[in-house]
């Protein structure tokens, strides 16, 4: 694919420092994995030399499972074991299961557990588990392909993703043995993508519509920094929807009463989405499903039929474009171009509606099943520090707002949708009874003013805050966003400097022990393997460590350290070198930590030097 | 642990300009990416926990840096914190009867509005409205801040803050109504 040329003449990297890394573009019907060779990104492909890897799972009773087409074709046959549109399902709760899942035939265990878990022949899964199943396929196919290990990867989020989606998606690229450098956001993915290869500078939007999710972001291109000025979406709505409308006329159209056969809705799923992929080259298409009593019925569906049937949906898309845009503080005329993206824009009325909204014919000429896992590739290869060059700079913003509970279940908003990440907030909080110890914390995400109505993402309980009378402590709690879109919470009581523990239980996610549970579970039959690759991995942080620490001593070590500061740190340095070449990974571990804080300080003036020496540039120009 | 990126240093002194309500947005939208480009965590996706820690608090406070300082309202609040005067931005009120009066008439056009022929011109109408008012405010707090004249600037900025939430309310409006022609 002839999509991006970015290769740099003279540039070439060499072979040593080289990192391998990877986009994923984990999507809700299929996914891909890309990577940047000799500065070209291009998708990877399987044996057959298929890029696009089915996002379906099926579970044997052999424990085995069968990911992508195999799994697929089955799905008719094992509606139970096969699992599809896992995406929808990540980072949701029990109680969500029952309305989105209402068309899922699986079989969900009952249990009090929040995170819902699919029976099949293999055993119970989450939604989490399903996708490291997906990923570590994709991590299998790059690293045989680029003939090493994979250093980190980029995996790709609907902007639209919540907190708790996010996080799901981050735990399950660990329990498949994959290290996140970013969840980047799709359609900012898709933007690197097109940008970088059309030159594009102004105001653009990423129309993103795929299976199973809608995103849609405005951003601002300007010298290779790639401004977000606001995104929204739907995170349950796709091409799957369209499919389940078609299907539900169908059933209609049919005369099917009996709607509980899970194989027979699977074929009329399945003929359903057959005829709206026709429908996108021709006006009319013929329907052959095989009824439950064995009789084989036709049915003519036209496209103008379909486009009655989607109407509805698109609207609803329609509605976060006009809203994306007004976030953004920009009118549809002001839009340079709108970049469709997702297999379910070659929908042909999809093209239309949006073309017409902003008044512009909508860009179809890139392949919008790769464009994402593009743009993830190349901003993986930034990351891994193969293009110390690169000026390329992503600036993301937070989709939707977080808030915290406050008296009469209303929320109070910390920080607001469309603020750019990072992002740090700072709250304060007081105890309302003398000797209060503990105080809790809920924070949701949404921006609904009930608490009710918005998402539950995690009560946060403060421990050991310093008994003193009502009202006199002062906690302060600072919600940090990171640029993956992920929120950490730390409190601090203020009068007293103590920290307080915070302990926090994710409503919809798992807590770090379960994740560590299912970790060992997974790596428990090769556990020696796992052994080797994690010394080997310790060993290239440590690397990493000892070359970095020597370029920043060599560089400015002389300047900003005292001779006892710099022996300080070369002694924690040469520990380390020694500790390196032995095979006791918590040694190495410990010693890369002490060169950490040894180095702390320093680490610091550096930074702070970087940022001053680039505002005295500025102080220049302001004279000249 | 205090990590000390000079966290003490104003917005204005982050961005080498000077302490006024005037600011060329340009030029500090020019030092943001710049700067951004020095800090953001992208830069550091592969170096050690500690950078990447101390990365995005950096980033973190240039991103609230910049978001303060480019909008007028919270320049203006900033502004006057600067010179001890806290403004909360929910509770803190304009105490002017006139203006008060004014308030009054403007929530009940809002209110009115479903009735009208056509409520989204007219919602249009009352933007514009409120921008110029906006506008005027602006003048009114730079010059005020200039003279040092710091009760009427920060009166300005309680007036400014009763639009703002007005201007919310009316962008709720709108998506309402559209919501319900669609």
């Amino acid at each position: 694919m002839a999509l991006l040329q970015i290769s740099e003449p003279g540039m070439s990297t060499k072979p040593h420092e080289h990192r391998l890394a990877a986009g994923i573009d984990l999507g809700t019907t299929n996914s891909l994995v890309a990577t940047v060779r000799s500065g070209v990104p291009a998708t990877l492909t399987d044996a057959e030399g298929d890029y696009l890897l089915p996002s379906v799972v099926r579970y044997l009773s052999s424990g085995e499972a069968i990911v992508g087409s195999r799994a697929r074709q089955a799905a008719a046959d094992d509606p139970y074991n096969t699992i599809a549109s896992i995406k929808r399902l990540m980072g949701r709760g029990r109680e969500d299961v029952t309305t989105l899942a209402g068309r899922m035939p699986y079989h969900f265990v009952d249990e009090e557990n929040t995170v819902p878990r699919i029976h099949t022949a293999a055993g119970d899964f989450t939604a989490m588990q399903v996708s490291a199943d997906i990923l570590r396929v994709l991590k299998q196919r790059a690293e045989d392909s680029l003939g090493g290990d994979l250093s980190g990867v980029v995996i790709t989020v609907p902007a639209y993703f919540d907190d708790a989606q996010r996080q799901a998606t981050k735990d399950a690229a660990t329990l498949a043995g994959l290290n996140v450098f970013r969840l980047l956001n799709e359609p900012t993915a898709a933007a690197v993508a097109y940008g970088l290869d059309k030159g594009a500078e102004g105001i653009v939007a990423v129309y993103d519509l795929g299976g199973g999710t809608f995103d849609i972001s405005i951003l601002r291109l300007n010298k290779g920094v790639f401004e977000v000025l606001s995104t929204g979406g739907d995170s349950a709505l796709g091409g799957d929807d369209f499919d389940h409308a078609l299907a539900e006329w169908m059933i209609e159209q049919l005369g099917v009463t009996d709607t509980s056969d899970p194989k027979l809705m699977r074929r009329i799923l399945n003929a359903a989405h057959e005829a709206k992929l026709a429908l996108s080259d021709s006006l009319e298409t013929r329907i052959s499903v095989e009824l439950a009593d064995g009789e084989r019925r036709e049915l003519s569906v036209s496209r103008e039929q379909l486009n009655k049937l989607i109407d509805p949906l698109i609207n609803k898309t329609v509605m976060a474009c006009r809203r994306a845009l007004r976030d953004a503080d920009v009118t549809a005329g002001e839009v340079l171009d709108v970049v469709m993206v997702g297999g379910s824009t070659r929908v042909p009325r999809v093209r239309e509606r949006i073309s017409e909204f902003f008044g512009r014919p909508a860009l179809v000429d890139i392949d919008p099943d790769q464009v994402v896992a593009i743009g993830a590739a190349i901003q993986a290869d930034i990351l891994a520090g193969n293009k110390p060059d690169e000026e390329m700079l992503l600036l993301d913003v937070i989709p939707l707002s977080l808030g915290i509970e406050t008296m009469g279940g209303l929320t109070e908003k910390i920080i607001p949708r469309n603020t750019t990440i990072p992002v740090a907030r700072a709250q304060e909080f007081t105890t309302f009874k003398d000797g209060q110890t503990a105080m809790s914390i809920h924070v949701v995400q949404g921006e609904r003013e009930v608490v009710d109505e918005c998402r539950s993402l995690a009560r946060f309980t403060l421990r050991e805050i310093p008994p003193m009378v009502a009202g006199a402590a002062r906690i302060r709690v600072t919600f940090q966003v990171d640029a993956d879109g992920l929120l950490n919470v730390e409190a601090r009581e203020e009068t007293s400097g103590v920290s307080a523990n915070v302990e926090v239980k994710p409503s919809y996610g798992l807590t770090d022990s379960e994740i560590e549970h299912m970790l060992m579970d997974s790596m428990a039959h090769a556990r020696d393997d796992m052994q080797a690759r994690a010394l080997r991995e310790q060993q290239v942080e440590a690397d990493r460590v000892i070359e970095a620490i020597q370029a920043a001593l060599h560089k400015d070590g002389g300047e900003l350290l005292s001779t006892d500061e710099r022996g300080l740190i070369e002694s924690a340095r040469d520990n380390l070198i020694e500790r390196r070449n032995g095979s006791d990974i918590g040694a190495i571990k410990e010693a890369i930590k002490a060169v950490e804080s040894a180095s702390e300080e320093y680490v610091a003036r550096r930074m702070n030097k970087s940022v001053q020496s680039m505002m005295a540039g500025h102080k220049v120009e302001e004279f000249e | 642990m205090a990590i000390d990126l000079d966290f003490s240093r104003s917005y204005f002194e982050l961005f080498g300009l000077p302490e006024s309500f005037e600011v060329d947005t340009a030029i500090m939208a020019d030092r943001y990416r710049a700067m951004q480009t020095e800090l953001h965590p992208d830069r550091y996706a592969s170096s050690s926990e500690q950078e990447r820690r101390l990365s995005v608090q950096g980033a973190s406070w240039i991103n609230e840096a910049y978001e303060t300082l480019k909008d007028p309202l919270s320049r203006a609040r900033y502004l006057l914190q600067l010179k001890g005067i806290d403004i909360d931005a929910d509770k803190d009120m304009s105490s002017d009867p006139d203006f008060l009066m004014q308030q009054i008439e403007l929530r009940e056009q809002l209110e009115q509005i479903e009735s009208e022929a056509d409520p989204l011109s007219a919602l249009d109408r009352v933007a514009a409205d409120i921008r110029s008012w906006n506008h005027d405010l602006r003048s009114q707090f730079a010059a005020a801040f200039e003279q040092k004249d710091l009760a009427t600037a920060r009166q300005t900025v309680l007036k400014m803050q009763f639009f703002n939430r007005l201007f919310d309310e009316l962008r709720r409006k709108e998506e309402q109504l559209e919501e319900s022609l669609m």
